[in-house]
């Protein structure tokens, strides 16, 4: 299948539910490593997101990125305002060329937003953060030759998990140190939830 | 929590309608952001300055704005990072062509919105560079930072990099000599009592009637040690001791001090304080060319100092001599 206009838009309502349903188990998270803002910022981020979606008409599926993100930058505040922000501007620019986006471009796309949040965040896998899911993700998408909605869903979901045992390195939460093994990234849980609603895009799209 | 104050939620609008207010003739805000100008921005043929951070600093950031400092100054939320639109309003609304230069405190957030900032910029073809300011050596790292924390010090930066600019430096010339300030200024802060964000309504975190910390940040993150309150010299020569035993600064160097009060703190005792400064100083036969006491980079309304310690060239002695017209430092 191809990814268009009104799936880029549906994968951004997809987020907004879950993180919203989440909001509260995401700032649990964050108030054992971070400071206990990062369901509150992610929720208000991706609310106006499918606000500015719906008040518009859109061409290509590179625009409706670009308009998530620049309303992530200024809307999440903090640090996952740019990183979020980062991911879908790259992406954005990835895309530009076509109206749809097909596996191939889809995979770039996805390759793009990581390097940009490693960039970004001077970060890399291994150091507990939004990286540690979107780099397993990327790596599956390059393994593949289409669409595999149900192992993203399991691959982005144990990556999630896995984050629970490394030592953060990065970020604020690496102020806690070895404090912060046994507890999940929230910047990896909502980054699941990204994927969980992307699984769920593609799944209705494949019926 | 007792301040005076109207809605919590409204303390950055309401400090940025009453700045404007007093200096009409200096400063101007673009419509609809937390953005504050030179009035006369952008400054045609000059490398424009902008500064920024979390509100509760005061005068910092926007009291730097004017002649010989900086052109713009974002303000966010208190303590917290102004967001990567804003400061690209802020980066077109001084940019004349000749660059724009983006004086960061080495906070995560500050960081990572600044330089997100900068790519929207460079994606619009306008030049930017950045420096970013780590001069306390109190921590390595905190719950705010990666490395040190930028504190007090930021001030010379401002000073000197817009002195630079104002001349008709190049892009590359002021990011080189704003290099070269923060090469060469180190600060340490010591707080007695802490401070309150409206929005939060109560202090975040508490120091004993009799207690003080050293190395304190200026939102109240964390320091070196807390302890029992000594006398003034002692407190003047932890601080001092801290700042040369970092830098290498020699019999007859030359060197500028800055004595910064954190908000609540009487002139009287930031006096006292320079007393001792100096006296160490001049002991160690350390030559101070100029010294700033004051307040100059607050956090709310934390009772305690930061002492900080440029040293100095003949450039950088020129650059801070240079007239300013800063609202807050003019000279």
């Amino acid at each position: 299948m191809e990814i268009k206009v009104e799936d880029a838009i549906k994968w951004f309502e997809k987020i907004n539910e879950k993180i919203k349903l989440n909001k509260e188990y995401l700032t649990s998270l964050d108030q054992v490593i971070g400071d206990s803002d990062h369901g509150i910022n992610m929720a208000r981020g991706f609310e106006e997101v499918v606000n500015k979606l719906s008040a518009k008409e859109y061409g290509t599926v590179s625009e409706v990125l670009k308009d998530a993100a620049m309303t992530l930058m200024s809307k999440v505040g903090g640090a996952s305002g740019p990183l979020f922000g980062t991911a879908f501007l790259r992406f954005s620019t990835a895309v530009k060329v076509k109206e749809s986006v097909d596996f191939e471009t889809f995979t770039l796309g996805l390759e793009s937003a990581l390097e940009g949040v490693k960039h970004r965040g001077k970060s890399t896998a291994g150091e507990k953060t939004m990286i540690d899911v979107w780099s397993p993700v990327v790596d599956f998408f390059k393994r593949e030759n289409d669409f595999q909605p149900d192992e993203l869903l399991y691959e982005s979901r144990t990556a999630m998990e896995n984050t629970k045992e490394i030592m953060a390195t990065k970020g604020r939460a690496s102020y806690f140190k070895e404090n912060s093994i046994g507890h999940i990234d929230p910047g990896a849980a909502s980054s699941y939830y990204i994927f969980e609603a992307l699984a769920e895009v593609l799944q209705e799209g494949e019926k | 929590m007792k301040k005076i104050i109207n809605d919590p939620n409204n303390v950055v609008n309401d400090m940025i309608n009453g700045m404007i207010a007093a200096y009409p003739h200096d400063l101007r805000q673009i419509p609809n952001t937390a953005v504050i100008v030179r009035s006369d921005a952008p400054v045609v043929n000059k490398v424009a300055l902008i500064s920024g951070g979390g509100s509760g600093h005061e005068p910092a950031h926007a009291g730097y704005i004017g002649r010989g400092m900086l052109d713009a100054a974002v303000t966010g939320e208190v303590f917290t990072s102004p967001t990567p639109d804003q400061i690209f309003e802020a980066i077109k609304a001084v940019n004349s062509g000749n660059g724009v230069f983006l004086i960061i405190k080495n906070y995560t957030g500050d960081v990572l919105n600044f330089e997100m900032a900068a790519e929207l910029a460079e994606a619009e073809d306008i030049k930017v560079e950045k420096v970013i300011v780590n001069d306390d050596v109190a921590v390595e790292d905190s719950s705010y930072t990666i490395g040190r924390r930028g504190i007090a010090g930021t001030v010379f930066v401002h000073k000197i990099a817009g002195a630079k600019a104002e001349k008709g430096a190049s892009l590359e010339e002021v990011k080189s000599v704003a290099e070269k300030v923060v090469k060469n200024v180190r600060s340490m802060g010591m707080a007695l009592s802490p401070c309150t964000v409206p929005a939060a309504g109560k202090p975040s975190f508490k120091l004993a009637e009799d207690e003080m910390e050293i190395g304190i940040g200026i939102h109240g993150e964390a320091g070196i040690e807390r302890k029992s309150i000594t006398s003034a010299d002692k407190i003047a020569g932890e601080l001092t001791d801290r700042i040369l035993g970092d830098i290498n600064i020699n019999e007859e160097d030359e060197v500028a001090v800055m004595i910064n009060g954190l908000g609540s703190t009487p002139e009287m005792e930031l006096y006292i304080i320079n007393n001792k400064v100096n006296e160490i100083l001049t002991e160690k036969g350390i030559r101070i060319y100029k010294t700033y006491v004051g307040e100059f980079m607050t956090a709310l309304e934390m009772t305690g100092c930061s002492v900080s310690i440029l040293k100095l060239d003949d450039e950088l002695k020129q650059l801070l001599d240079a007239p300013s017209e800063a609202v807050a430092f003019r000279s």
